[in-house]
């Protein structure tokens, strides 16, 4: 608990000062808001059920996105983790595919699919697609060699080797590939409603600032910021629970 | 593997991203999609040649690598001093550091409505989002890294009467290298993304509102051109610093 008070002592001092800072000078501002007005917006936010309602459109497009790309990406590590010669002959276009800034695809995505869930959607799914495949790949390349041999001692076919023997043995890297691309997947959902989709809590972010609100601009920033910060937790939470010390450096080759 | 059957190996995966490019063209020509959906790879050549050759593409492309690079060394730099400072004291890491942690989970794109409201809508704003945006890899990285620098090494510094400045000179950024050199790479894709994105919100020059307005427009072809420019310099970047990481970083054993 002494960390903690430690660690909470710049932004609570940092706070208050800029409260004071502004109670004192008595500034108005269209880019400013005292810390107790935002915090007021943010409550009104929470009173009439908006923030609600924008973050519910959010996690929509970012969990259903996750689970196109993610699932998909899912699909073709195990094929490119078992045929290492069709790894070998997909490598050049993964690696020219992969560099594609996932915002570059916003106006694709908008003539193709108009403004809304899909696009949003389909944005979402093509950047949550590339962690789970790189990390999914090397998480079945690096299975223990002995349990391959064990199962074909036990002579099972494709399909009982990669259930009873593939994905088991890859699931602890395949839940923290998971967990980075949930990451993934909110930064580019916020950022597509920032930049272009008018929907979510990134749009309501920008209209604040847009409309020089400044009090629920701030507010929304933090709020987003508590949602990724509330999401990483609980799977790490569920990661460590599930798996323990299993899924640890991974993430150190990030 | 010897290095004939690389090269073979890669001479085969090229050709299956020939095949996938020959796909997109029959699809684009028979599939019965409109072609301001999808122009088929002809004709985004076409217009890739031409907006090179005499068009104003290359222009917009320069500016966006102008501006990505501006962003990222400040950051870089900026992000090295202070990480280097917060991870040799232990006084900062207990009080500093937990804020820091606090700000990471907030989407990087969050900060630019704030910009929008306090700076405008101008390249100047574009610049600061991209430097506070990738700072964080390069920041955390150099903390975690100086951090971490081996005990023994520290003692032997103490031995030598090394002075705190010779002390992160000679020994904990050194060590600290392979962290750092991976957070710029980090944050050097972040500040491509974050130019595109400020350059379609504020129309200022560059290949972000280029593919905007391509968009907008139906010239898809255009559009196209602009997407994989992007690829291109995404591709590009990330290898120049992988080769620039490798022969830094020859001097470790890994």
């Amino acid at each position: 608990m002494k960390g903690f008070a430690k660690g909470a002592i710049l932004p609570v001092a940092f706070l208050l000062a800029w409260e004071m800072a502004m109670r004192v000078t008595g500034v108005q501002s269209d880019s400013l808001a005292p810390p107790s007005e935002i915090a007021a917006a943010f409550w009104n936010a929470v009173l009439d059920g908006t923030i609600f309602a924008r973050t519910y459109e959010t996690l929509r497009a970012a969990l259903t996105g996750l689970a196109i790309g993610g699932g998909s990406a899912l699909a073709l590590s195990i094929l490119l983790g078992l045929a290492p010669p069709f790894a070998r002959l997909m490598r050049f276009s993964i690696e020219v595919l992969r560099p594609i800034p996932p915002v570059a695809l916003i106006p694709v995505a908008i003539l193709v699919l108009g403004f809304g869930y899909a696009m949003e959607i389909s944005l979402v799914a093509f950047s949550s697609f590339w962690p789970v495949l790189i990390y999914g790949h090397s998480a079945i390349i690096n299975i223990e060699p002995q349990l391959l041999e064990v199962s074909r001692v036990l002579r099972l076919g494709t399909f009982g080797r990669v259930t009873k023997i593939v994905l088991p043995a890859a699931l602890p890297r395949y839940f923290v590939a998971f967990r980075l691309s949930a990451a993934v997947s909110l930064i580019i959902a916020v950022t597509t409603e920032i930049a272009a989709n008018p929907m979510g809590v990134g749009h309501e972010l920008m209209a604040a600032s847009q409309s020089l609100h400044p009090d629920l601009m701030f507010a929304m920033v933090l709020w987003i910021g508590l949602v990724g910060w509330a999401v990483n937790a609980a799977l790490l939470f569920a990661q460590r629970r599930l798996f323990g010390p299993a899924g640890e450096g991974v993430v150190a080759a990030r | 593997m010897s290095s004939v059957a690389r090269i073979t190996w890669l001479l085969g995966s090229i050709a299956v991203t020939a095949l996938f490019v020959a796909l997109w063209q029959v699809i684009a020509d028979h599939g019965g999609i409109p072609a301001v959906f999808l122009p088929g790879p002809d004709k985004s050549w076409v217009a890739l040649v031409d907006g090179l050759n005499g068009g104003d593409l290359g222009r917009l492309a320069g500016a966006t690598i102008l501006r990505m690079v501006y962003g990222w060394v400040l950051a870089s730099l900026a992000g090295i001093a202070v990480g280097a400072a917060i991870g040799s004291s232990r006084w900062a890491r207990s009080y500093i550091a937990p804020t820091l942690e606090m700000v990471r989970p907030v989407p990087v794109s969050a900060f630019m409505p704030i910009m929008i409201a306090f700076i405008g809508l101008t390249g100047d704003m574009v610049l600061v989002v991209i430097a506070i945006g990738s700072i964080w890899p390069v920041l955390l990285a150099t903390v975690h890294g100086i951090s971490a620098v081996e005990p023994r090494l520290i003692e032997v510094s103490r031995s030598l009467r090394l002075s705190r400045l010779a002390m992160l000179w000679k020994i904990a950024l050194p060590n600290a290298q392979p962290d750092i050199l991976a957070g710029m790479r980090l944050g050097l894709t972040v500040s491509l993304i974050l130019a595109v994105i400020g350059e379609m919100l504020t129309s200022e020059d560059g290949l972000g509102s280029f593919i905007l307005l391509s968009g907008r427009t139906f010239h898809s072809a255009q559009l196209f051109s602009g997407v994989i420019l992007l690829g291109a310099i995404g591709l590009a970047s990330n290898l120049a610093l992988q080769a620039i990481e490798a022969r830094m970083l020859r001097w470790t054993y890994r």
